[in-house]
């Protein structure tokens, strides 16, 4: 489990978290939504220290990340997995390399045991066979299943993912959504998606953390969605004309 | 501004001492040694020579037109051209050419994978990426840019040969003579100490810009050319100082 404490960035004279406190469940989808500009990816980017608070502390379990020095942090990082919203597999590399790499880096397995190990992560993200392809060689919706196969090679405890669906087909990001969602159920993965797509919501919401504003609006899951009367998420989830008609039928259905 | 400047050299500082810490492992750290090894010798091996080739063939021919109707003996065109090579224009020269090829490639390396999130995705993984990224580019360099600028210094002598003895400036018994005449063997360390110099100048500068460049490929541009001015300006400051305390 990841929990947060009264965590608050700036830069320069901007507040972009204010006092921020919420927390992540194991084995669960936890997603962190919001308009543009609410914190989501500062949120993501201190959660996985990229960025450090400006106050307030981050509890992997019982220690605190904020106080770790960077060999510890080092350390901690073996057991997270990242996705990148625009994938990051390294051009130069093969598909087969890129998953490989963290275990060229951090294992002592033979040239076989890694292969295996690669093999067994394409055929998760179902890109058996796909080995030798290199990333400009692959649609992007194949290139996030590349960067997921990666980012679980080493058995994550945690893994987090930056819009995992942007640019994707509603088709591929129902794919990937549901990809994530079966490794966190299976493998017991704290599982952090920073994500604005209103089927991911719906979808595999397990936690949903709505973000307004460098504050938390709103905690909940996609079964208490509909029923929501906080304006905020109301305004964000039915942003459309489309889905606020869609909402009205659900709700009048269920009077 | 002078705060700016102290701000970027605590940066660049703190960037080189994270880049020489412990290799995660080391194997890792060697094939990307070999693989920088080979992109900068390799690579710059044929500009190296041609630069080289055609600094000692117009050193030559400059000292022999100087030396017309002169009473200095003709031998001393190899003399000169050895010395002049070997002291100052093969490591400075060389340097310099590597700057804006070797250099500027390495910044935009470093900041197209800082722009991808590469490194980002590397440190996630819990890779210490200044090393990673950094350690093996000067190993590489700390080896082969000396490697280079001793072969620019073969060149560039026989280059001088080229030039002037085919054309009857001087004979080839003088020319090989003012090669050997009075060779002095500490000429070849201040050369060597000027390429290892310049060496840790060229990637430390390069990879430091490289590694901070913001978001935009117009930064990247800048990143890249910023990497090349910097590293020219010290490299002959270095130059310089490596002058004054070889000879003074």
């Amino acid at each position: 489990m990841i929990r947060i404490e009264g965590i608050k960035k700036s830069f320069d004279e901007t507040e972009v978290l204010k006092g921020l406190s919420t927390e992540f469940e194991k084995g669960k989808t936890n997603l962190i939504i919001g308009r543009s500009g609410a914190g989501k990816t500062v949120l993501l980017k201190l959660l996985v220290g990229l960025l450090k608070p400006t106050s307030g502390s981050i509890w992997y379990g019982d220690t605190d990340f904020t106080k770790m020095d960077s060999r510890e942090v080092r350390t901690l990082r073996m057991d997270v997995g990242m996705l990148f919203q625009g994938s990051a597999l390294f051009d130069s590399m093969t598909t087969e390399e890129n998953i490989r790499f963290p275990l060229d880096m951090f294992t002592n397995k033979t040239k076989k045991e890694k292969l295996d190990q690669v093999n067994y992560c394409l055929e998760r993200v179902e890109l058996d066979g796909a080995n030798d392809k290199y990333p400009s060689e692959i649609s992007g919706g194949m290139q996030k299943r590349v960067g997921i196969a990666r980012a679980i090679v080493l058995d994550p405890k945690y893994l987090f993912c930056d819009e995992p669906n942007s640019g994707l087909d509603p088709k591929t990001a129902l794919l990937i959504d549901e990809l994530i969602q079966k490794l966190t159920y299976e493998k017991e993965i704290t599982t952090v998606i920073n994500t604005h797509d209103m089927n991911s919501v719906m979808g595999i919401g397990d936690n949903i953390a709505l973000l307004h504003e460098g504050r938390l609006a709103w905690r909940g899951n996609k079964s208490e969605v509909l029923d929501s009367d906080n304006e905020t998420l109301q305004n964000f989830i039915f942003a459309s004309p489309f889905l606020q008609r869609l909402r009205d039928a659900a709700l009048g259905k269920k009077q | 501004m002078n705060f700016n400047f102290l701000h970027s050299f605590g940066k660049y500082l703190l960037l080189l001492k994270t880049a020489f810490s412990r290799p995660e492992k080391v194997s890792m750290y060697w094939k990307e040694t070999v693989r920088q090894m080979h992109d900068i010798g390799i690579g710059s091996l044929v500009i190296v020579c041609i630069i080289a080739l055609f600094i000692g063939a117009v050193t030559a021919i400059q000292f022999a037109f100087q030396l017309q109707d002169s009473f200095v003996p003709k031998f001393y065109i190899g003399y000169i051209v050895r010395d002049i090579t070997i002291i100052e224009l093969a490591p400075t020269i060389t340097c310099l050419v590597l700057a804006g090829k070797v250099g500027s490639n390495m910044a935009a390396e470093i900041g197209g994978m800082r722009q991808k999130e590469h490194i980002d995705a590397m440190e996630i993984m819990g890779v210490n990426t200044a090393a990673f990224l950094i350690m093996p580019k000067m190993i590489a360099s700390l080896i082969v840019i000396p490697l280079l600028v001793c072969a620019a210094s073969i060149v560039s002598i026989v280059g001088g040969y080229i030039a002037s003895v085919p054309q009857g400036w001087v004979t080839d018994a003088e020319y090989v003579q003012g090669v050997r005449y009075y060779f002095e063997p500490y000429y070849v360390s201040m050369m060597f100490a000027k390429a290892i110099t310049f060496a840790f100048i060229i990637t430390s500068v390069s990879c430091f810009q490289g590694y901070y460049v913001k978001r935009g490929s117009i930064e990247l541009g800048v990143a890249s050319t910023q990497a090349v001015v910097y590293s020219d300006i010290l490299i002959l400051l270095g130059d310089y100082f490596i002058a004054l305390l070889f000879t003074v």
